[in-house]
């Protein structure tokens, strides 16, 4: 115990004007973390999946997101394809392992990587673990199939997200992970809500999209099956 | 038998007192007409405001105490001022911490204290005032009566009853002037450019008159009106709902 | 950094005559309180989360020692290590230390606002160690040797002309006579410029907006992604935080995260919200291999169980910045230190003193702006008069405000002789005022004729007229 340690916490007990909290109290506190109740949750994400679908999309546009849906993971490749192309975009990809075994070789005009970001990779693309329709947030997680930095290096970032996974309020991605948790806790090393593609608005309040992360972000929705 | 009229004590503020009496007998007027029996007790002077926002906690609570003292027998204590009503009703009572009677009895106060406009419509529920005003008028909201009492709505819809008068919101009716009491004289370049906003607001709105509930905005932007050379007439709001504006208007001769 | 919070009144009356300064104050009272308005439009249950995000705060401040030592447990259970600092020296040095041990020439960094407080930069620097700041405004005024003059907008004073200077003389390795007049290309160059940095760092500073003690995880949030760069890259990640920034559980944690950016900036939420837990897991692909969080008390837990308990709940939005007529009149330089608007004029006298901070409380009319736009409710006018009432009864204002203040009262609590001192001086003002009524100038009262003119009373108090109407009825 770090002499700093102790010296603050005893600080905070005098000026709470208690000890330690008393095991009653500690016990209540405990059980307060792990059986964790949500706060408020905004009305407008607690709609049917059709209409959180909307809201999702809706949401995410006005973040500066597009959005392109596609009935199944197959026609995901075609719609990557015509999305760099008519923006007159790059079709070198660099997509995460999680989404490597989309067919991408399908699409001739698409060249596709898997692996971790490097400076220079002109388009990345990962797979979301949700959206939340309150806000248009894409959740993504890291791991061994998903490098977190491909969701930021690139100058283009796809993601693609299965319809499916889209939820009305950010609480509902907790309680899923709390309830997938295993020896590591609840959440992988980094969890990434991602709304709408980097933008800075530091000089002179000019609103200019991005700013270190991607200057685009672009969604593919999947809506037959849950990719 | 109808009920008894309401017995008023007037806490008229030192600024009306000293500065524009047409102001206390404006809303003696207002009172009145409202079936009131009003009072002004005379061993009023000030309702404490500037040693409390100076850290003076001792006089400020002298003066509460005074202040306590010579109105607590009345029905209801009118203050036509946002600020020095919310003096009493807000911070009166935190005063008396240490004091859990005299805290009782400030907070007794406070519930029976209101800001003249906030009297006339939510209290006594006036319908409209017998007036007649020609001119554009726009409001500037007081910061305390508006965030401490709770007055916004309540001086509009009693203007929106005087005949031959217009309203015109300004953008920034809810931004303060920049009087805040000493302040503006303790930092007056600052103070200087906040009223030059509200200046300029009053201005893009291209009323006649500017309106409040609050004598110190009013003498600090009608001070600076003046001074930028404006024709804007400048009153307090019972003046003109209680069709008393034969007098020149704040700052003119 | 030298705090300049002593020369208020001198900073203040710069600020005033600085047009740049004032075209950009316009800009930033036009631009973020009106986004916010519509983002809390937008959201019907604004006020309820307001309430709630109190809430959290206040329970965490009541149990603090526990949801620090739950969070403490937590990140060494996922391989990080926790650093406790009494004071800014502790912090300092435990950073620098852990910054040698990996060996680092670079650092990256995210903008910290503790790390503005604890002036880590410099101390790095001293050590031969290059930190480099990477949100562009915070880099903007890295390179100009300035401090930031906005909780999350620190370079909101400076025009587009200013940051070109800059830049040309700073990236001497673009050609000199490129075009910088577009904001787009000053983008573009530092975004250049920082890649580099971000690839060839040792490690990563960040600051934090929450520490979750149910995960020991730290919650970062940008728009422009800076943050995730600076954490994920470099092998070791610092976080340096405050210690009142932990929050009990994710859910909590999303509670303030919807109130946090719509208050500041009144987006509905910031483009990056992220949370990491510890260095990367086997088989990551990415991430730190060190994960290192340093909590910071300096004077905050002396703040607990007092008068200034409540400023605690601070998220350190920017609302009451943008919504206060003081710092929209001055901006954030003036304040003279890290923190400004009226958060800082609250803060700042606990972390450098109010003896070298006397005016920041008392510039403010009080005007209550700030309270009814904080998203956790702090009521700041309240603690602005607190730090008043430590001035006037420790004898730290000023000899003439005092004496000044002090003879007022006296007459104020003797109601006759009040009338027959003040009955007089109104009568001679009346008449002296009459013919134009008002004053330009007027002995003893320059602070109010400087800029405006005085009405003129009208020449009686209403007190005595209305002995005179009560004598003359019947």
């Amino acid at each position: 115990m770090s002499e700093a340690r102790a010296h603050i916490l005893a600080t905070i007990r005098r000026a709470l004007g208690r000890q330690a909290p008393s095991a009653e109290q500690a016990a209540a506190l405990h059980r307060r973390l792990d059986a964790p109740e949500p706060n408020v949750i905004p009305a407008r994400g607690q709609v049917d999946a059709p209409a959180r679908i909307g809201l999702f999309i809706a949401e995410a546009e006005r973040a500066d997101a597009t959005v392109a849906r596609v009935a199944t993971v197959n026609d995901v490749p075609r719609a990557v394809a015509d999305y760099l192309a008519a923006n007159n975009l790059p079709s070198v990809l660099k997509v995460a392992p999680a989404v490597a075994d989309i067919p991408w070789s399908e699409q001739t005009a698409l060249s596709a990587v898997a692996g971790v970001a490097g400076g220079d990779d002109p388009v990345g693309v990962t797979g979301a673990f949700a959206g939340v329709a309150e806000t248009g947030t894409l959740v993504l997680l890291s791991g061994p199939d998903s490098p977190t930095t491909l969701n930021f290096l690139p100058d283009t970032h796809i993601v693609v997200l299965a319809a499916a996974r889209i939820v009305g309020a950010y609480e509902d991605t907790w309680r899923s992970l709390r309830a997938a948790a295993g020896g590591d806790g609840p959440l992988p090393r980094t969890v990434n809500w991602i709304t709408g593609p980097s933008r800075t608005a530091d000089i002179e309040q000019t609103l200019l999209l991005g700013a270190h992360g991607p200057r685009r972000l672009h969604i593919v929705l999947v809506d037959g099956d849950d990719g | 038998m109808s009920p008894p009229p309401p017995n008023v004590g007037l806490f008229v503020t030192c600024l009306v007192d000293l500065m524009r009496p047409a102001v206390g007998f404006a809303a003696v007027k207002l009172l009145e007409d409202a079936g009131c029996v009003v009072s002004v007790p005379a061993a009023q002077t000030c309702c404490g405001q500037p040693a409390y926002n100076a850290g003076d906690q001792a006089d400020a609570r002298a003066i509460a105490r005074q202040v306590i003292v010579a109105f607590e027998g009345f029905d209801y204590v009118v203050v036509p001022s946002g600020s020095c009503a919310g003096m009493i009703r807000v911070h009166f009572p935190g005063l008396f911490a240490g004091d859990a009677p005299m805290a009782g009895r400030a907070r007794a106060l406070g519930e029976r204290t209101f800001e003249l406009t906030q009297f006339l419509r939510d209290v006594l529920q006036v319908p409209d005032v017998e007036a007649e005003y020609r001119g554009c008028a726009t409001y500037h909201d007081g910061c305390a009566g508006l965030r401490e009492m709770g007055v916004k709505e309540q001086p509009r819809q009693l203007l929106a009853a005087v005949r031959g008068l217009e309203l015109k919101e300004g953008e920034e009716a809810e931004t303060c002037c920049g009087f805040g009491g000493l302040f503006c004289v303790k930092y007056p370049d600052i103070s200087e450019r906040i009223v030059d906003g509200k200046v300029d607001d009053v201005l893009a709105t291209g009323a006649d008159t500017l309106l409040g509930g609050e004598l110190g905005c009013l003498l600090n932007v009608a001070g600076r009106l003046k001074r930028r050379g404006s024709g804007v007439r400048v009153r307090h709001v019972a003046e003109v709902l209680a069709g008393m504006t034969d007098g020149p208007p704040i700052g003119d001769p | 950094m030298e705090a300049t919070t002593r020369n208020f009144e001198r900073n203040a009356r710069k600020a005033l005559a600085d047009t740049k300064l004032q075209e950009a104050l316009a800009r930033l009272s036009h631009g973020f309180p009106a986004k916010r308005r519509q983002a809390i439009a937008r959201l019907p249950e604004f006020e309820a989360l307001r309430d709630a995000a109190r809430d959290i705060k206040n329970h965490v401040l009541e149990n603090l020692d526990f949801y620090l030592e739950r969070f403490e447990t937590r990140v060494g259970e996922r391989g990080g290590q926790v650093h406790w600092a009494r004071d800014a020296a502790e912090a300092r040095s435990v950073i620098l230390k852990i910054c040698q041990d990996a060996g680092a020439r670079t650092v990256t960094k995210s903008k910290s606002m503790v790390g503005e407080e604890i002036a880590i930069n410099d101390h790095l620097e001293a050590n031969g160690i290059t930190p480099v700041e990477t949100d562009l405004g915070e880099y903007i005024i890295q390179i100009r040797g300035e401090p930031p003059s906005h909780l999350i907008a620190p370079a909101i004073h400076l025009s587009k002309d200013q940051v070109a200077e800059s830049f040309k003389e700073k990236h001497g390795q673009f050609p000199k006579d490129r075009s910088l007049e577009e904001p787009r290309a000053l983008l573009d160059e530092a975004r250049t410029v920082l890649r580099e940095s971000f690839l060839e760092a040792d490690v990563g500073m960040t600051g934090a907006n929450m520490l979750v003690a149910e995960t020991g995880t730290v919650v970062v949030v940008t728009n422009e992604g800076n943050a995730d760069l600076t954490m994920s890259l470099p092998r070791v990640h610092i976080v340096i935080a405050s210690l009142e920034k932990v929050v009990p559980t994710l859910d909590d944690a999303a509670t303030l995260l919807r109130v946090l950016a719509r208050s500041g900036t009144g987006q509905e939420i910031t483009v990056y919200t992220t949370f990491s837990t510890g260095p990367r897991r086997p088989g990551d692909l990415d991430g730190p291999e060190a994960f290192h969080v340093v909590l910071l008390d300096n004077g905050r837990t002396t703040m607990l169980g007092g008068e200034l308990h409540e400023m605690l709940r601070c998220i350190r939005c920017g609302a009451c910045l943008n919504e206060c007529p003081i710092y929209r009149a001055v901006g954030g330089h003036a304040y003279g230190w890290v923190y400004s608007g009226p958060m800082g004029a609250v803060l700042t006298p606990v972390l450098i003193g109010i003896e070298h901070a006397g005016d920041l409380p008392n510039a403010s009319t009080l005007c209550g702006k700030c309270e009814d736009v904080c998203p956790v409710r702090i009521p700041l006018p309240r603690m602005l008069r607190h730090w008043r009432q430590r001035q006037f009864e420790g004898n730290q204002a000023s000899a003439a405000s005092r004496y000044g203040l002090k003879a007022w009262a006296f007459l104020a609590r003797r109601p006759a002789l009040y009338r027959l001192v003040v009955g007089p001086g109104v009568a001679v003002l009346g008449a002296l005022g009459r013919r134009r009524g008002r004053f330009r100038r007027l002995p003893l009262a320059g602070g109010w004729t400087a800029s405006r003119d005085l009405p003129a009373p009208e020449g009686r108090t209403f007190l005595a007229l209305w002995r005179k109407r009560l004598a003359g009825r019947p």
